[in-house]
C-alpha cells in the first residue's frame, strides 16, 4: 500500500529515550504486562485496517485503572504519544500505533463488575467484549443492544471510542444511546467519572462528547451501559430483488412509511456469495440484492409488521421472500451477515468503507459507487445497514500489488466524497481513524474543525492521545 | 494480509503453503475472542492473530525461531477454536504445524524442555513403555507434591499427578485379529487401538468392539498398527510423525485391500484429527500421497460412523449427561451434533456446558508442558460442567477424560461406553446407580 496517509513525524526526543522509557514502564507495570522486544511488538503494528502499519515503541497491558493512570501520568510527563487499543478490530485504523507511541491495551481488563437488573444496567471493564455483556445477562432475559458485526471480539472500550453501531441499532440506537457512564483516565493520569446509572446526568453532556472521541480525550477503563429486556420473539426475513436499485428504493419506502423494524441489512450479489460460503445460511443465490429484515415482538406484532413490509416490497418487485424457519436458521442468517467482512478474505483483500447517506439517496449512491469502482477497474461487494443508510462498500483488491492498492484507496476516497456530497457523512460507525482523517475537510470547514480541536485540547492540551488520528495534520494548532 | 516472500522462498512448498494461508487472513481479530489462551492471558501475542503475525514475521525473514516466538507458539493448545471462528477460512492448523517444524529445526530448547520432550516422545506413543512408566509413577507419586515445588522438577511432578492410580492389564481389545459381527453383517471396519488410551482406559475400545459387533459390524484389529503420530507432530518432530503416519497407512491399506473397509474407527478424537490429516501430511511423498488420502477419507470418529447405522430410539433413562465436546471433535473434525443426537436417541438427557468452545486444557501433552494455563482452563471447564448439574460427563477423547477427571468428582465416560450400555451392554463401571 502506498503510504499516502502520513503519520505524525516521530518525536526524536522520545525515540532517543526508548531504552529508558521501557525500563521505567517495566517498573510501573506488574510482570508480564509490558511488551518491548521488537518481535513481540510487530503483531501490534496494525488493527483490522491492514493497509497501514507502524510498529509501536512499547505495548502496555495494564490490569487496573490505577496502572492505566500510572502509565498515562508517566507518558504525559515526557510527552510520549499514547495509542489506546481494545481488541484491535478497528476498520479505520483507530488502533494503529505510531513508532514513538506506547500502546495501552485494555485486553487484560475484561471483567464484569456489576449487574443491576433493578436499574437495568451493567458496569464492566473496558476490555470486556461486546457480546460478553449480552451473554452475561441473557439467561435473565436481558441484552445489550448495540451489536457491531465484530461484537464477538470487539471491546466495549473500543465501541465507546468509535461510537459503534451495528445491525440492530436501527431500532435501539448506537453506543451513545446505550451508554450511561464511564470511568476514564485523562492524559495526565487523572481519573474522572462521567454519567452514572441514569439516562441523563446533570451539567454538560460530556459523556456524549467522550463517546466517539477515538481515544483522544482519555482512556475509558470502566463503562456502565443500559440493559434491555429481550423481545418476546424475533424473526429475520430474506427479501431478494433483481436489482440493487429496487432493494434500495424498498428500504427508503419502508422507513419513509414510519415502519421501524429492528434491522434492515443489505447484501448485493457478491456479498451474498461470500456470506453463504461461510455460513450456509440458505440465502437466495439467484438474486442481485438481498435485504435481511428482522421484526420482533409478539407473534401478532411480527405478523402485522411483516405484512406491511411485504406489501411495500411487492411494489418494488421483490423476487423472493424467505422467512427463517427456526432459531438455528435465524442464527445462521445473522452469523453470515456478521462475518461478511472477514469472510471476504476468502476471495480478496478489501478496504471497508463506512459512509452514511440519506435513504432517499441510497439507490443513487449505490449506482454511482458501482460506476466509480468500474472506473478504477476494481470489484466491490456491498453489505451494510440499509435501514439507517450506513453503507459499507467493500473494495476488493490485491494488497500485494501496490498499484492495485493505490487504486483501491483512491476509489475509497471518491466513494466517501460521494456520500458527503449526497448529503451524508464520512463515517457511520467505524470512526475517522487514520483512514478518513484527510477527508475531514470535505465534511467540515476549518472553522468547524478548529472548534472540535479546541474541545479536544481541553482534555489533552499536550496532544499525546492517539495524535495521528481524526484531524488532518495541516491546520492543527501549533504545538 | 500483505506478505513479503521472495520467489526463492516460495520454491519451498511448505513456505508456499504458509504464504497461501497468510494471504487469507484479513486481521479481523474474530479469532482472539474464542482463543482459550487469549481469554486467559489477555495478550494478543497469545492469540491466533498474534501468533499468525509472529509466524509470518519469522518465516518472511527466514529467521531461526527465538525465545519470544517459541514462548507464544508453545502456549498454543492447537485446539483450533480459531478455525471454527475464522470467517475467511485461514488454515491455522497447517500454519502452526509448519511453525512448529521450523522451531524444532532452528531452535535449541533449554535442557529441561529437551529432556521432558524427549521423555514424552519416547514413552507415550508406545503402550509397553507407557505402562512401565505408569508403574514407576506409582512409586514416585508420594514425591509429586515436593517435585512440583522445585522448578526443574515441576513438570515431572505434574506427570505423576496425571498418572492413574490403577493400571489395567493389557486389554483383549488390543490383540490383533477379526471380531465377527454378532448380528446380520452390515459393515466391516478397522479400529485404531491407539497408544495411550488402551493403557489408561482399555474399556473404551472394548465397549466399541462390543457395540459394533452387536450391531452387525465386523471389526478388524490390524496387526502392527501404532501411534497415529499426533503427539510428536504437535512437537514439530516431523520425520517421526510422518514415519508413524506411513506405518499406519501401510497397515490400514493392507487391511482395506484384504477384507475391504467401510471405515477406520477412531475412538480418540485427538487421533482422528491427525489421521484425517494424513492426506495432507504426506501430500509431498509420491509413494504415499494417494494411499494416505484414502486412509484419511476412511477415518471416522466412532460417533460419526454410528450415526450412519440408524440406531433405534431407546426408552428415556432419567440420566442427565453433560456432553463435553473435545476440541479435536468440534474444531478439528467439525463433529458437533452426532454424539449428542446418539446420546439423546439412546435415552439420555443431554446438556451443553457453557463456553463449550473453550478447551479443557488437556490438549495432548499440553497439561504436562504448560501446567499453569492448563490448570486455569481445567478449573473453568469443570465449573461450567458442574453448573449443568448433570449426573455424568460424556466426551470423545481420552485426553479430556484424564484432564477433567482430575478436577471433579463427577463420573466421566467416553460417549461410546454409554451407547454400549444403552444398546445391550453392561452398565459401565464408575456410573452412578441409576434409579
Amino acid at each position: 500500500m502506498p503510504e499516502t496517509i502520513a503519520f505524525l513525524e516521530p518525536k526524536p526526543s522520545v525515540l532517543a529515550r526508548r531504552h529508558q522509557i521501557v525500563e521505567d514502564l517495566t517498573d510501573i507495570l506488574p510482570p508480564g504486562c509490558l511488551i518491548s522486544e521488537k518481535r513481540g511488538l510487530v503483531p501490534f503494528e496494525t488493527d483490522a485496517f491492514i493497509a497501514y502499519r507502524q510498529v509501536p515503541l512499547a505495548v502496555a497491558l495494564p490490569e487496573t485503572t490505577a496502572q492505566v493512570a500510572a502509565v498515562l501520568k508517566y507518558c504525559s510527563r515526557y510527552g510520549i504519544p499514547v495509542v489506546p487499543r481494545g481488541a484491535g478490530t478497528s476498520l479505520s485504523g483507530g488502533a494503529i500505533p505510531q513508532s514513538d507511541a506506547v500502546v495501552i491495551g485494555l485486553s487484560k481488563m475484561s471483567g464484569i463488575l456489576d449487574i443491576d437488573f433493578a436499574n437495568r444496567t451493567a458496569t464492566v471493564q473496558a476490555g470486556v467484549t461486546n457480546i460478553n455483556i449480552s451473554e452475561a445477562v441473557s439467561a435473565d432475559g436481558f441484552f445489550y443492544a448495540p451489536d457491531p458485526s465484530s461484537q464477538l471480539a470487539c471491546t466495549i472500550g473500543g465501541n465507546i471510542g468509535m461510537n459503534s453501531g451495528g445491525a440492530h441499532c436501527l431500532k435501539y440506537g448506537v453506543t451513545t444511546n446505550n451508554l450511561l457512564g464511564v470511568k476514564m483516565v485523562l492524559f495526565d493520569g487523572t481519573v474522572i467519572e462521567l454519567g452514572g446509572k441514569a439516562l441523563d446526568a446533570p451539567g454538560y453532556d460530556l459523556l456524549g462528547l467522550v463517546c466517539g472521541s477515538e481515544g483522544q480525550l482519555g482512556i475509558v477503563t470502566e463503562a456502565t451501559v443500559r440493559l434491555l429486556a429481550k423481545p418476546e420473539g424475533s424473526r429475520p426475513v430474506l427479501f431478494g430483488f433483481m436489482s440493487s436499485e429496487e432493494a434500495g428504493a424498498c428500504v427508503a419506502e419502508v422507513i419513509g412509511s414510519g415502519i421501524i423494524p429492528v434491522a434492515i441489512e443489505f447484501m448485493d450479489k457478491p456479498a451474498i456469495g461470500i456470506c453463504e460460503a461461510f455460513a450456509q445460511a440458505g440465502y437466495p443465490m439467484d438474486v442481485e440484492a438481498l435485504l435481511i429484515v428482522e421484526v420482533e415482538g409478539s407473534e401478532a406484532e411480527m405478523e402485522a409488521m411483516l405484512a406491511s413490509i411485504i406489501e411495500i416490497a411487492r411494489r418494488h418487485g421483490v423476487a423472493t421472500i424467505r422467512e427463517s424457519q427456526s432459531a438455528a436458521q435465524a442464527a445462521l442468517i445473522w452469523k453470515g451477515r456478521k462475518s461478511a467482512f472477514g469472510a471476504t478474505g476468502r476471495i480478496a483483500d478489501y478496504i471497508c468503507m463506512d459512509g452514511t447517506v440519506p435513504l432517499s439517496q441510497l439507490s443513487h449512491v449505490l449506482k454511482k459507487t458501482a460506476e466509480i469502482i468500474d472506473g478504477y477497474g476494481l470489484r466491490v461487494a456491498n453489505v451494510f445497514h440499509a435501514g439507517d443508510g450506513n453503507m459499507h462498500p467493500l473494495i476488493l483488491y490485491n494488497i500485494n500489488d501496490p498499484e492495485d492498492a493505490a487504486r483501491a484507496e483512491a476509489a475509497g476516497n471518491d466513494i466517501l466524497k460521494l456520500c458527503v456530497d449526497a448529503g451524508g457523512c464520512l463515517t457511520g460507525e467505524h470512526g475517522v481513524g487514520i483512514e478518513k482523517r484527510d477527508l475531514m475537510l470535505h465534511q467540515f470547514t476549518q472553522v468547524d474543525l478548529n472548534q472540535q480541536m479546541a474541545a479536544r485540547a481541553a482534555f489533552d492540551p499536550q496532544w499525546i492521545m492517539n495524535p495521528s488520528k481524526v484531524f488532518p495534520l495541516e491546520g492543527r494548532p501549533a504545538a | 494480509m500483505q506478505t513479503n516472500f521472495t520467489p526463492e522462498q516460495l520454491t519451498d512448498p511448505h513456505v508456499a503453503e504458509s504464504e497461501g494461508i497468510l494471504r487469507k487472513c484479513v486481521h479481523c481479530g474474530f479469532c482472539t475472542a474464542t482463543c482459550p489462551t487469549y481469554v486467559t492471558l489477555g495478550n494478543e501475542l497469545d492469540s491466533p492473530r498474534g501468533r499468525i503475525y509472529l509466524i509470518k514475521d519469522m518465516l518472511e525473514n527466514g529467521r531461526p525461531a527465538d525465545e519470544e516466538v517459541v514462548t507464544h507458539i508453545d502456549r498454543c493448545l492447537s485446539c483450533l477454536a480459531c478455525m471454527t471462528t475464522c470467517p475467511s477460512g485461514v488454515n491455522y492448523m497447517h500454519l502452526v504445524d509448519h511453525a512448529r517444524v521450523h522451531i524444532e529445526q532452528t531452535y535449541k530448547r533449554p535442557l529441561k524442555d529437551r529432556l521432558v520432550r524427549n521423555v514424552l516422545a519416547a514413552v507415550l506413543p508406545y503402550p509397553s513403555r507407557f505402562r512401565l512408566a505408569l508403574r514407576a509413577a506409582r512409586l514416585g507419586r508420594p514425591f509429586a507434591a515436593v517435585m512440583k515445588r522445585v522448578p526443574f522438577l515441576k513438570t515431572f511432578g505434574v506427570m505423576l499427578d496425571l498418572a492413574p492410580k490403577d493400571i489395567a492389564p493389557t486389554s483383549p481389545a488390543s490383540v490383533p485379529g477379526v471380531r465377527a459381527a454378532q448380528a446380520e453383517k452390515r459393515g466391516r471396519v478397522a479400529i485404531l487401538t491407539g497408544c495411550a488410551q488402551p493403557v489408561l482406559k482399555p474399556g473404551i475400545n472394548e465397549a466399541t468392539i462390543r457395540l459394533l459387533t452387536r450391531l452387525g459390524v465386523e471389526v478388524a484389529v490390524p496387526q502392527g498398527e501404532g501411534c497415529c503420530g499426533a503427539l510428536v507432530h504437535h512437537m514439530g518432530r516431523e520425520e517421526q510423525a510422518l514415519s508413524a503416519a506411513r506405518h499406519n497407512v501401510d497397515v490400514w491399506t493392507k487391511a482395506a485391500d484384504e477384507g475391504g473397509l467401510d471405515a477406520i474407527i477412531i475412538t480418540a478424537s485427538g487421533c482422528g484429527t491427525t489421521i484425517k490429516d494424513y492426506g495432507h501430511m504426506l501430500r509431498l511423498d509420491p509413494a504415499y500421497a494417494e494411499k494416505a488420502a484414502r486412509v484419511s477419507a476412511l477415518a471416522k470418529d466412532v460417533t460419526e460412523y454410528l450415526a450412519t447405522l440408524d440406531l433405534p430410539r431407546q426408552e428415556p433413562k432419567e440420566i442427565i449427561v453433560a456432553y463435553h465436546s473435545a476440541c479435536s471433535m468440534q474444531h478439528g473434525q467439525k463433529i458437533t451434533m452426532a454424539p449428542k443426537v446418539l446420546l439423546r436417541n439412546a435415552g439420555f438427557t443431554v446438556r451443553d456446558p457453557a463456553e463449550g468452545h473453550l478447551c479443557c486444557g488437556s490438549a495432548g501433552t499440553y497439561n504436562i508442558l504448560q501446567p499453569d494455563i492448563s490448570a486455569t482452563l481445567k478449573a473453568r471447564k469443570v465449573k461450567n460442567i458442574e453448573a449443568t448439574k448433570a449426573d455424568i460427563i460424556a466426551t470423545g477423547n481420552i485426553g479430556c477424560i484424564t484432564q477433567i477427571a482430575t478436577g471433579t468428582a463427577m463420573p466421566i465416560l467416553h460417549t461410546v461406553e454409554l451407547l454400549d450400555w444403552a444398546y445391550g451392554g453392561e452398565k459401565p463401571a464408575g456410573i452412578l446407580p441409576s434409579p
